[in-house]
């Protein structure tokens, strides 16, 4: 046994982050956590971290207990932790960021550039990954990140690696190159944690996977002995279905056109390269793509968040692009930014303060005073009916799980019941049960009558929503198909740029005309 | 449920936290008066007794606490904007030159319209102050700490060469204006008091410019957290890209938050001008407007916590005089003190927060594990 915790427990005020839980942990084993947001495997992973410390309970490390009071001595006990979120200076090189903090140097204490750049390419080479030692990490896609924190944290020696979901933020593509390295890191003996949502990834890679809910361990298990359905049902604590039910698909007029849209970003990088499409009532277009190919600068756009630089934005056949946020607002177009935390929220604003943002103007909600009453009123409503778990309506939502936050934004666009909706990775980082949930919601919006624009990385939530999958690569649309048509390998090819000519003839300023089968 | 951050804990939290880094403040006060050979408790006994032992004194302490708590709410309303108002020194004393220029120049107008048009003024004067600013803030993103840094100098040399050269007062040697006319006079409290059998002596400045300063503070709050407008206000300030997603016009709010900021601190040069001194001084202030950020910050940018800080000021300011007359310490020591609290509460406060929200799930790292 590698790593064992015995009877975690972290109290949190009120709240048993983490009840007497225990993770047993073998040499050289890939071993899945699974568990809601909020079910305590953050708190659990930052125990094992050393970034936060528990009440009770003890680490063993092969047998010796350890105490692990900081992240420097969780890494001299071989501990590596990839973060989801990149802890990476996209100003530096890729070799100056692996080995930052522990560099060679020569011998006056100098910098040792070409030896961090032999370090970066031995680890590279080791890996089988394609990476230059000089770099901007700025200029490297998503993916190359990851691995770079891979080599990060194999460069100051762990053995024991924690991946928090990193699939999250991938193609299916790079996902299947991210999983052959684990292997690989594997095979030459390490052990690996992952942290996931995704109940296939558990299946398709994993050993062992421990499943958390309400702070506790619920049951380990073998992964082959035990079937996605009923690690859902054990990490929500109900069956989960994980199928949306969807009326057949009946468009009407179009609701929202785009036209040869361009837009450029701060630093004068053009983003929207000519985007073409037209949304329908009662129609789901889901946009795939790789993170960082315009679909936040087209959404910006269409909310009258950022500026374009050419195009056109009919609404109903009105145009509409060059209007404020809140015209667009007022024009019945909700939206679920992809940035919760600085967008959708004001992490500092109470749960019924954030429950009206966007619509404040309301006369409902304020006529010069703000009408507390009925702004109370209705986040209870929202609360009630997205399930968002919350001690109270005052409480600051930065202290809600990210998925409670999420269902808060998604709970207030949807409720206005808007003729058109932008969602955003709509249930990025959203627990299982709470993604059958918000996807449930969009479907009904959907049976309504109303459009729905879905931009999403997450191909599985694309093909499993939209009526109309668009493949977003460089600021273009480079393909556009019915969703039955579609599948997973082919637009993961188009989301890589492959199959895609460059010229003015590519099919990303090919326009769709009505009527035509799509 | 309560512990979870719920407004018992943050009640707590805001009362306890200054409260925490005053005794501190004290304490480390007490090392330096024993360094100084005299005894702490006597010293502190002084200090106290001067602004709490008598009605005059208590008078004098809400009238040295009355323009600290116009500056106090321009520095904690500019900073619900995410505003750093420095410029509340710049602003004060447009707004008093303003007032006192409208009660020398009219002095025929009626006492009825005169007051009011006075106040408007000073408001006016500290509310162009603020505009400047905030509008560059908002239109060409300069930053506004430089701007109403620089501002200040402009308002006070400016001021300085009006009174100097152009509005002086005939054959004085003091750089003053002349007196403004007496129906622009807000009356003393002390006559009122007394009737209502509080002993407050005639000489005592208090005056009605307090009640002014208090009914700004209410009228702060119930802005803030009662109207869109706050609402807004306290949006812009939290995230701007939160509020322009929620439809919010960020750079005309930053410009009219500016402008009310700016507008609390010109109404200083009510008390200064129309309650006590009757014209217009150059440099009369002794860095109120800077004061005003200590205030703020002790008050963590909350109005009623804007009027208990600048009290607390005042019995300082009042305590620091009894305690240069009376005892062996320089009234300097009294400032260092008031330094020593405003780093207290500033470096108490984070160390306390950290160590209950340890305890506490209140902030979550947003986005480590999620």
């Amino acid at each position: 046994m590698l790593l064992e915790m015995v009877d975690i427990t972290k109290r949190f005020g009120s709240v048993l982050a983490n009840d007497r839980v225990n993770l047993q942990v073998r040499q050289g084993e890939i071993h899945a956590i699974v568990g809601e947001n909020g079910a305590g495997k953050s708190t659990l992973m930052k125990v094992l971290y050393g970034l936060v410390r528990p009440d009770s309970g003890t680490i063993r490390m092969r047998s010796r207990e350890v105490r692990i009071t900081d992240p420097g001595v969780a890494t001299q006990l071989g501990i590596g932790m990839v973060h989801q979120h990149f802890m990476l200076i996209p100003q530096l090189t890729v070799a100056a960021n692996l080995v930052l903090g522990m560099e060679p140097h020569g011998r006056l204490g100098t910098y040792d550039r070409r030896g961090a750049q032999q370090a970066t390419k031995d680890l590279a080479q080791a890996l089988g990954f394609q990476i230059a030692p000089e770099d901007l990490v700025g200029d490297l896609s998503v993916g190359a990140r990851q691995r770079l924190e891979i080599m990060k944290v194999l460069y100051r020696g762990a053995q024991l690696i924690v991946l928090d979901e990193p699939t999250a933020v991938l193609t299916p593509q790079e996902t299947g190159e991210l999983f052959k390295t684990m292997r690989k890191l594997r095979e030459s003996g390490k052990t690996i944690i992952f942290i996931t949502h995704k109940l296939s990834e558990v299946m398709e890679l994993t050993h062992r996977v421990s499943v958390m809910r309400h702070g506790r361990v619920v049951g380990v298990m073998e992964t082959d002995q035990v079937t996605p359905d009923q690690l859902a049902e054990m990490m929500v604590g109900r069956p989960v279905l994980g199928q949306v039910d969807k009326d057949p698909f009946r468009p009407g007029p179009v609701v929202l056109e785009v036209r040869d849209l361009q837009a450029v970003d701060a630093r004068g990088a053009p983003r929207l390269r000519g985007v073409h499409f037209s949304l329908r009532a009662g129609e789901i277009l889901g946009i795939a793509g790789v993170e960082g190919n315009g679909q936040t600068e087209l959404v910006e756009v269409l909310n009258g968040l950022h500026p374009a630089t050419a195009g056109q934005v009919f609404l109903e056949g009105r145009q509409v692009l060059g209007e404020s946020p809140r015209q667009i607002r007022e024009e019945s177009v909700a939206h679920i930014p992809e940035d919760r935390q600085n967008r959708g929220l004001l992490l500092d604003f109470s749960l019924s303060e954030n429950a009206v943002l966007g619509l404040q103007h309301r006369s409902k909600f304020s006529r010069g005073w703000l009408r507390n009453r009925a702004i109370r009123e209705h986040a209870e409503e929202l609360v009630e009916l997205f399930d968002i778990r919350t001690p109270d309506l005052e409480i600051a939502v930065r202290s809600l799980s990210g998925g409670n936050q999420q269902k808060l934004i998604a709970a207030r666009e949807v409720q206005q019941d808007p003729r058109l909706l932008i969602a955003a990775q709509p249930t990025r980082g959203v627990d299982v049960g709470s993604v059958e949930f918000i996807h449930q919601q969009l479907a009904n919006l959907r049976s309504r009558g109303k459009a729905i624009l879905l931009v999403s990385a997450d191909l599985e939530e694309i093909l499993g929503l939209s009526d109309t999958i668009a493949v977003m690569f460089r600021g273009k649309i480079v393909g556009q198909f019915q969703a039955d048509q579609a599948d997973e390998r082919t637009l993961g090819l188009l989301m890589m740029g492959q199959g895609v000519g460059d010229g003015p003839s590519d099919l990303g300023s090919r326009e769709v005309p009505e009527g035509e089968v799509r | 449920m309560k512990e979870k951050g719920g407004k018992g804990t943050f009640l707590i939290l805001e009362i306890l936290s200054p409260a925490v880094a005053f005794l501190l403040a004290l304490a480390m006060g007490a090392v330096l008066i024993l360094s100084l050979a005299e005894n702490p408790l006597h010293v502190y006994n002084v200090m106290f007794r001067g602004g709490l032992g008598s009605i005059d004194g208590l008078g004098y302490v809400f009238f040295s606490a009355t323009p600290l708590i116009l500056t106090g709410l321009a520095v904690a309303f500019a900073f619900r904007a995410g505003l750093f108002n420095i410029g509340g020194e710049g602003q004060l004393y447009m707004g008093a030159f303003f007032c006192a220029w409208i009660g020398f120049t009219f002095p025929s107008m009626p006492s009825t319209l005169m007051v009011p048009l006075c106040i408007l003024f000073a408001a006016l004067g500290g509310a162009i102050w603020g505009l400047v600013p905030g509008v560059l803030k908002a239109r060409f993103g300069v930053h506004e700490v430089i701007n109403t840094i620089m501002l200040n100098f402009v308002a006070m040399l400016t001021t300085n060469f009006l009174v100097n050269h152009v509005y002086k007062e005939p054959g004085q040697m003091i750089p003053q204006t002349k007196e403004i006319a007496t129906t622009a006079w807000i009356p003393r409290m002390a006559p009122l008091l007394q009737r209502l059998h509080i002993q407050l002596p005639t000489s005592n400045p208090l005056n009605y410019s307090l009640l002014l300063a208090l009914m700004i503070a209410a009228l702060a709050w119930l802005l803030l957290f009662k109207t869109r407008l706050g609402y807004e206000i306290r949006a812009v300030g939290l995230s701007h890209k939160a509020a322009e997603y929620g439809g919010i016009k960020v750079g005309a709010t930053m410009v009219l938050s500016m402008v009310i900021s700016g507008s609390m601190a010109g109404l200083v040069g009510v008390n200064e001008v129309l309650g006590y001194r009757h014209r217009f001084l150059d440099g009369f202030s002794t860095g109120l407007g800077f004061t005003g950020i200590a205030v703020a910050l002790l008050g963590r940018n909350h109005p009623l916590g804007v009027v208990l800080a600048a009290v607390l000021f005042g019995i300082l300011n009042t305590g620091a005089l009894e305690v240069d007359i009376f005892t062996d310490i320089p009234r300097e020591l009294v400032m260092v003190l008031q330094a020593v609290i405003i780093i207290c509460v500033v470096v108490g406060d984070q160390v306390f927060r950290r160590w209950v929200s340890r305890r506490l799930p209140l902030q979550p790292h947003a986005g480590f594990f999620h």
